[in-house]
């Protein structure tokens, strides 16, 4: 019964999106008309039932119900809750069930809550979101369906991936999906803006939070994407570039340029048209982040399954989007008039350059992703690119993207003199020239070129962001222009994190028998004994491993394990890692040699933290931005009026 | 500088920039890209020695040995036409099974020798590297 409320609930808010659609592309011109009036109501209508079907699927799997097909195929009653929770979206059709309701919600909020933009251009927004929405009930409906039903009900469910039982399966997917979505919303405001020929300063900052929030959660799903795999798939590694990983970059990067060019049509009102072809790009590739990720086209940990109606359903829509998003573009960009003018020594000039670099760093990502694809369509030919590829040819751009983040907030909007801008780079650049002599030093011969720049641009690039601080009065600095400086800085400490590990990491495989001792670093690791071990739904074989540091007595205790699961039947690694302030000990058991001994994987990694910390120093200042932004556009008076409001009751009380 | 120059230079800027980006990742994809190859492929036509490619198959049942270093395996990747002796020090993924899909990632030491520097295997039950299904479908039909 449940299960067919939820798909009625489904079709419903499907019936809606194709409303609003309607009211919103053919109503905009009259937007006080009668048909404009539906938009609104109609947009949370919609969230509203969408909400109730995604509801209704996780309470399904809640009870297990194995009437249910996709409860049958992904779940399994012996499962903690948690998984079973998490599972509702650990698989195809209930994740793309999450990104409508997403998107469903997202549009309602800003049915309710945006108020400055124009009248006509929020009508043709929620129009344009509806179509992108409707794409995706059409697929869910079509070649998705969640609710379908298996008559007779199993007697059991086949499980879930145990790869994917990981509290991380609750926190990442999502994360991700709400990127996406926001760079949706995002999208679907330029279409508005591009119909009602409305592209300025006003639609730019209606459109920057929903910019600024996709991007802090791409940023947090990225970081905890990375940290998951690394933890969870005992390799060691932190970013494999693969697809799926590729899929969360490349919209990162896109937005990344976004944001950038949104704050100079917002506050300058320049780059007009690029701000808008920025968005068309941003959500072209959270389309084929989706569509990599859904369609199983790709080798990876990632796809579930191979389905050529999905595949080519998804690619359809995507064809349709993009060409839709570009057609239009070229039709109306004519009409959009220039923005302000800037000299090429300026703020302006510099966001320019960081979005140059930005892309060619996505045009690189994007081509290495798809380049096995589309050679495998065209000549039959099966290839991989990997890790060499993407490393050797982003470096580069990479790097002076990070050297040109340092100097750009220190250039005036505008115009600017060169004398004065190399004043203000002057402490910054010898901070750089410092670092670079001592690396250089140091290490110099000893490690990889690639990191030896990675710490000296590192070194620079952390003082250069704090360079916009300088001779300020910190408690009068706007919350944005820290949010700027945080991520900044973000950058320079994850830029170090990945240079630290990559230079200085060791790593040892051995065969160990109990009471031996191996050495890694300045560690010495002793096996001390290996049993077994039982969980709800696996059995393990665990070892102890007593880790002391120089002539220290024992520092960790740690004790990786090999579980083996039985629903389905597959074996995972569950590493042990002990964080130290300088680093991390990575340690992985692996089989018995059949002679008494177990293989043991060992890394010691310096500084390898430092990565995700700076990953969540860059979406902290995308936060505090975002808090800064909306309390200067709008927040503040909110709070003054509602403090007015209470003050007069206060008063009001005390006068009777 | 006029209105019309403004956006024509951004406009060049963005075009030198995306012809900048593709010329870079195809001197790149050149030099890295790892091609797949099925034992029969190697048979008919063998990579260059030094290059990474992909060798993918079916472990040969009975093949896997362990050396004395309790860390190197050796074993056999075969298809229906060919089989290749490998050789990977490390941990094999967990799904690593005599008689299982693998795909081994390394180079040809010599015309006859696999040295794997990694190896991925299929992560449950349902999965398979579409690379292999394909050839699955392939040979099905020529049988």
């Amino acid at each position: 019964m449940l299960a067919e409320f939820g798909l009625a609930a489904l079709w419903l808010a499907a019936a809606l999106a194709a409303l609003q659609m309607y009211a919103g592309l053919f109503g905009w011109r009259q937007p006080d008309g009668p048909v404009a009036a539906l938009v609104r109501p109609v947009a949370v209508m919609q969230a509203v039932l969408v909400s109730g079907a995604f509801l209704t699927l996780i309470a399904l799997f809640m009870r297990t119900d194995l009437s249910v097909r996709l409860v049958v195929m992904n779940s399994h009653a012996a499962k903690p809750w948690l998984y079973k929770f998490a599972g509702t979206w650990g698989n195809h059709e209930g994740s793309m069930l999450l990104w409508v309701t997403v998107l469903a919600v997202a549009g309602a909020m800003v049915a309710l809550l945006e108020k400055r933009l124009e009248p006509k251009t929020l009508v043709a927004t929620l129009g344009a979101q509806a179509l992108i929405g409707l794409g995706f009930y059409a697929f869910l409906l079509i070649a998705s369906n969640p609710f379908a039903r298996q008559l007779p009900a199993a007697s059991e469910g086949q499980g879930l991936n145990p790869l994917l039982q990981d509290p991380g399966l609750a926190f990442h997917p999502p994360t991700l999906y709400f990127g996406y979505v926001g760079i949706s919303i995002a999208f679907a405001f330029a279409v508005g803006a591009l119909i009602t020929r409305d592209v300025g300063p006003a639609f730019a900052r209606a459109m920057r939070p929903w910019v600024l929030i996709s991007w802090v959660f791409l940023t947090v799903g990225i970081v905890a994407g990375s940290y998951w795999a690394y933890y969870e798939l005992g390799w060691g590694g932190w970013w494999f570039w693969d697809p799926v990983e590729n899929a969360s970059l490349m919209p990162w990067l896109a937005a990344t340029a976004l944001l950038h060019s949104v704050t100079v049509l917002a506050t300058r009102d320049g780059l007009r048209a690029w701000t808008v072809m920025l968005a068309v790009v941003a959500f072209s590739m959270s389309m084929v982040g989706t569509f990599l990720v859904r369609s199983g086209i790709l080798t990876s940990v990632h796809s579930f399954a191979v389905d050529p109606q999905r595949g080519s359903f998804l690619l359809m829509l995507l064809a349709i989007y993009i060409g839709g998003a570009l057609a239009l573009f070229g039709l109306r960009i004519g009409t959009v008039r220039e923005g302000n003018q800037f000299d090429p020594l300026s703020r302006e000039a510099g966001l320019v350059i960081n979005n140059l670099l930005l892309s060619v760093l996505l045009a690189i990502v994007f081509i290495g992703t798809l380049y096995p694809l589309a050679a495998e369509v065209m000549t039959g030919d099966k290839l991989s690119i990997g890790p060499p590829y993407f490393n050797s040819v982003s470096a580069a751009p990479a790097l002076i993207l990070v050297v040109l983040m340092g100097v750009g907030p220190l250039v005036r909007w505008r115009r600017d003199e060169p004398g004065a801008v190399a004043r203000r780079v002057l402490v910054p650049a010898l901070a750089l020239l410092l670092a670079a002599v001592i690396a250089v030093v140091i290490w110099g011969g000893k490690i990889g070129i690639l990191p030896l720049l990675g710490l000296i641009v590192a070194g620079g690039t952390a003082v250069a962001s704090l360079a916009p601080l300088a001779k300020r009065s910190l408690r009068r600095t706007p919350l944005f222009t820290w949010g700027m400086v945080i991520a900044h800085l973000g950058v320079a400490v994850s830029l170090a994190g990945m240079a630290a590990d990559s230079a200085f990491m060791q790593e040892r495989l051995i065969a160990m028998k109990i009471g031996d001792v191996a050495e890694i670093g300045d560690f010495h690791v002793r096996f001390h004994d290996v049993r077994p071990v039982a969980g709800p739904n696996w059995t393990a074989v665990e070892a102890e491993l007593q880790v002391t540091r120089g002539s220290s007595h024992i520092v960790r205790v740690m004790v990786p394990e090999s579980r083996q699961f039985w629903s389905p039947m597959t074996e995972t690694s569950e590493a042990a890692i002990a964080t130290l302030w300088d680093g991390q000990l990575y340690t992985v058991i692996g089989k018995a040699d059949g002679a008494g001994g177990w293989q043991m994987r060992l890394w010691w990694k310096p500084f390898v933290t430092l990565i995700w910390l700076g990953g969540l120093m860059i979406a902290l200042g995308g936060l505090l931005a975002l808090i800064g932004r909306l309390w200067r556009e709008g927040g503040a008076e909110v709070w003054k009026n509602w403090r007015a409001g209470r003050g007069r009751v206060a008063a009001s009380g005390a006068a009777r | 500088m006029k209105a019309k120059n403004q956006r024509l230079i951004l406009i060049v800027a963005a075009v030198v920039a995306m012809l900048g980006a593709v010329l870079l990742a195809m001197s790149g994809l050149k030099d890295q890209a790892a091609y797949f190859y099925a034992p029969s492929d190697v048979l008919r036509s063998p990579p260059a020695l030094d290059r990474d490619v992909r060798l993918g198959g079916m472990v040969r049942t009975g093949s896997v040995k362990k050396l004395a270093d309790g860390v190197t395996i050796r074993f056999v990747v075969e298809d229906e036409r060919h089989a290749i002796p490998v050789e990977f020090k490390g941990i094999v993924p967990d799904l690593f099974r005599e008689g299982s899909g693998v795909v081994a990632e390394g180079k040809f030491v010599t015309p006859g020798q696999f040295v794997a520097s990694n190896i991925l295997a299929k992560h449950d039950e349902r999965y398979m590297p579409p690379q292999m299904a394909g050839d699955k479908h392939k040979t099905g039909r020529v049988s």
